[in-house]
């Protein structure tokens, strides 16, 4: 496998002042399913769109599999495309939608109906051909939308939040589809997207976008493990920031002064100096445990509930402590919402959990 | 009595319909449907003399009609006026809109109003001030001559076809615009950018994608333009002398100072079926024309 089949390097995309994409340079392997993850207006659809070739880059270049293309239009691109609304042509029917992108490859009329008829079973849309877009449900425009992509074979299948527009049962459907269709066909993916679960679950990498800028880009694991910055650490599942001041260097590890909490010696991933001063500390609420009685973790908090949500699998619980100002996220799978009555609790973290990050 | 009426017109709504409708159905029974029937009924009669008609049922002066040259002629060559001005004015307003819809950002009310701004001033004023460009002294003449090009006026602008042709598209330009841009500006971009990735050339995108789906913005504009000016009369009389002569001047001067008001009824009520089936024909030919483009 190639390990650098789509290269970009030093893309910047600028929109008159605005800064869409920024300098950015990183590859994606061959067969890889990749996602760029960040909120609106972060650049990751305009860098797709780059990739696409519906906007030309400001400055830099795009390789594909060893050749520049940068400069060529999207009809010469060996990229095929599912939009986010899907842009089914709403005046030809399923199979005609499906077999719009077939007619240029200069196939025989045999190959055009296998193709398609073998592509309309990989996504399941046996029997619609008939059908015109007005009469699908959303579930099944995204199937026509992703079987006129797939069917002119592309090198690179680029999918601009393609789950967006679907309910929440369908979607998660559709993640385990296209994640079973991707390892099948054995096509590279590049999947734009907003929502962070979506991106841990499918990806093999995910790039994570700020500002038109790679903040981190790693393996999902890693991206909510070991999050590089307090951007990643906040958009990739939630989090409890913890104010602290760096105090001497021991090895691997970094002594640290927690706000209102005291010196700690937590392990230094980020490699961050003694000098540094200012740093935060990221805590997520499942790393945390709650009880009626103290224990004897690392720290351990005596507080009280001031909120709770109870979301079945486990609850949630905002806890208000006498040393800390903001209030606590944990969340738990043994207790629930009516475990406490009194709402009196302890709240105990370990110090492998927490994660030290640099203040920007 | 009032609180049933009250409480059947709450719940009904054909009452609702018909009270709201009604004002339009009034007028359009008597300003359309009595003088259509009016003239319809005339059709079938005979003048005997300068003041007399004789009321008697007879198809004759559809006979006469068929049987003038001239008449059929007049016919012929106001259905090809009307082509041709129909058709110049799709070529020269499909790609304003076409710009307007896709590549203009901000403004675009402001472009559309800017567009029409010519037809804020009278249908008639916008005729003479044709005249003024295009008469034997007019703009284009006068330039030509004292640029050197030219020694003699050219005479085909003026009292001719080619007068009526270009006034007539002018004036409906800004009719056929708003049809045209609101298909196009319809149309979601992404439709356009799935054909690029899909394979097609801008060209090949524009023929497979943009027009089919543009064309109920075509066929209104074929139709919006194509049947007033068939019927145009104060074009054709002002600026077309007997070259660009058609057949709505024939008919008035049926109806004035020929005075044979069944022939003219007749030769009205000719060109109203005219109008319907070629309006029937194109709008059956276009749809099945981009069936078979798609």
């Amino acid at each position: 496998m190639n390990d650098s089949f789509i290269q970009i390097n030093q893309i910047s995309k600028h929109f008159g002042n605005v800064k869409a994409v920024d300098d950015v340079s990183f590859q994606i392997k061959e067969g890889e399913f990749f996602s760029l993850l960040g909120p609106s207006g972060c650049g990751k659809t305009t860098l797709l769109r780059l990739l696409a070739g519906f906007e030309y880059p400001t400055s830099g270049n795009l390789l594909l599999d060893g050749s520049d293309i940068t400069a060529l239009p999207p009809d010469k691109r060996p990229t095929n495309m599912v939009f986010q609304n899907y842009a089914i042509f709403p005046h030809i029917n399923v199979e005609k939608n499906v077999q719009f992108g077939l007619r240029k490859l200069g196939l025989t009329n045999d190959e055009i109906i296998k193709r398609v008829k073998d592509v309309l079973s990989l996504v399941k849309l046996e029997g619609y051909e008939e059908r015109y877009s007005s009469q699908l449900s959303g579930g099944q425009r995204q199937r026509v939308a992703l079987a006129r992509a797939l069917v002119r074979q592309p090198k690179v299948l680029l999918l601009d939040e393609p789950l967006g527009a679907l309910d929440k049962k369908l979607r998660d459907e559709m993640q385990l589809e296209l994640r079973t269709l991707q390892k099948e066909i054995g096509i590279t993916f590049v999947f734009v997207t907003h929502d962070q679960q979506e991106a841990i679950s499918m990806s093999d990498r995910v790039a994570v976008m700020s500002e038109g800028k790679i903040q981190q880009m790693s393996s999902p694991n890693e991206l909510y493990k070991n999050p590089q910055n307090i951007f990643v650490s906040d958009f990739i599942g939630e989090t409890n920031f913890l104010k602290a001041k760096t105090d001497s260097k021991d090895g691997e590890y970094i002594n640290v002064n927690i706000e209102d909490l005291g010196l700690f010696k937590i392990k230094n991933n980020l490699n961050i100096s003694e000098n540094a001063s200012d740093v935060i500390c990221s805590v997520r609420p499942e790393t945390m445990m709650i009880d009626k009685e103290k224990s004897d973790w690392d720290i351990c908090l005596q507080g009280k509930i001031k909120q709770t949500s109870y979301l079945g699998e486990m609850t949630k619980f905002y806890v208000e402590t006498k040393e800390i100002e903001k209030i606590i996220t944990v969340s738990s799978q043994y207790f629930d919402n009516q475990s406490f009555q009194d709402g009196k609790c302890f709240i105990s973290i370990n110090l492998n959990d927490i994660s030290l990050l640099n203040k920007k | 009595m009032l609180q049933v009426w009250k409480s059947f017109y709450a719940r009904s709504d054909p009452a609702k319909a018909y009270s709201l409708l009604s004002p339009a159905l009034i007028l359009v029974t008597l300003a359309m449907l009595i003088p259509l029937g009016l003239m319809l009924s005339f059709s079938f009669f005979t003048q005997t003399s300068f003041t007399e008609i004789d009321y008697s049922f007879t198809i004759t002066r559809y006979i006469d009609f068929f049987q003038s040259n001239l008449l059929v002629s007049l016919l012929i060559k106001s259905v090809k006026i009307s082509f041709i001005v129909t058709f110049v004015t799709l070529l020269t307003a499909y790609p304003v809109c076409y710009y307007i819809a896709f590549y203009v950002k901000k403004n675009k009310m402001l472009w559309l109003v800017l567009l029409t701004l010519p037809f804020w001033t009278s249908y008639l004023l916008r005729v003479f001030s044709w005249k003024i460009i295009l008469g034997t002294k007019g703009v284009i003449n006068s330039s030509l001559i004292n640029a050197g090009l030219l020694s003699e006026p050219l005479t085909f602008l003026m009292y001719s076809e080619t007068a009526v042709i270009i006034t007539l598209t002018h004036a409906w330009a800004a009719f056929a615009l708003l049809p045209l841009y609101v298909s196009l500006d319809k149309i979601d971009f992404s439709l356009i950018e799935a054909a690029r990735d899909l394979g097609l050339s801008r060209l090949e995108t524009f023929w497979k994608i943009t027009l089919p789906l543009s064309l109920p913005g075509i066929i209104g504009a074929i139709l919006i333009i194509f049947i007033p000016t068939v019927g145009d009369y104060v074009t054709p009389a002002l600026l077309g002398g007997t070259d660009g002569r058609m057949l709505s001047n024939m008919i008035q001067a049926y109806f004035g100072k020929v005075n044979n008001l069944p022939l003219g009824a007749a030769s009205a009520t000719i060109m109203l079926i005219t109008v319907a089936i070629v309006t029937m024909i194109v709008s059956y030919t276009t749809k099945k024309l981009t069936q078979r483009i798609s």
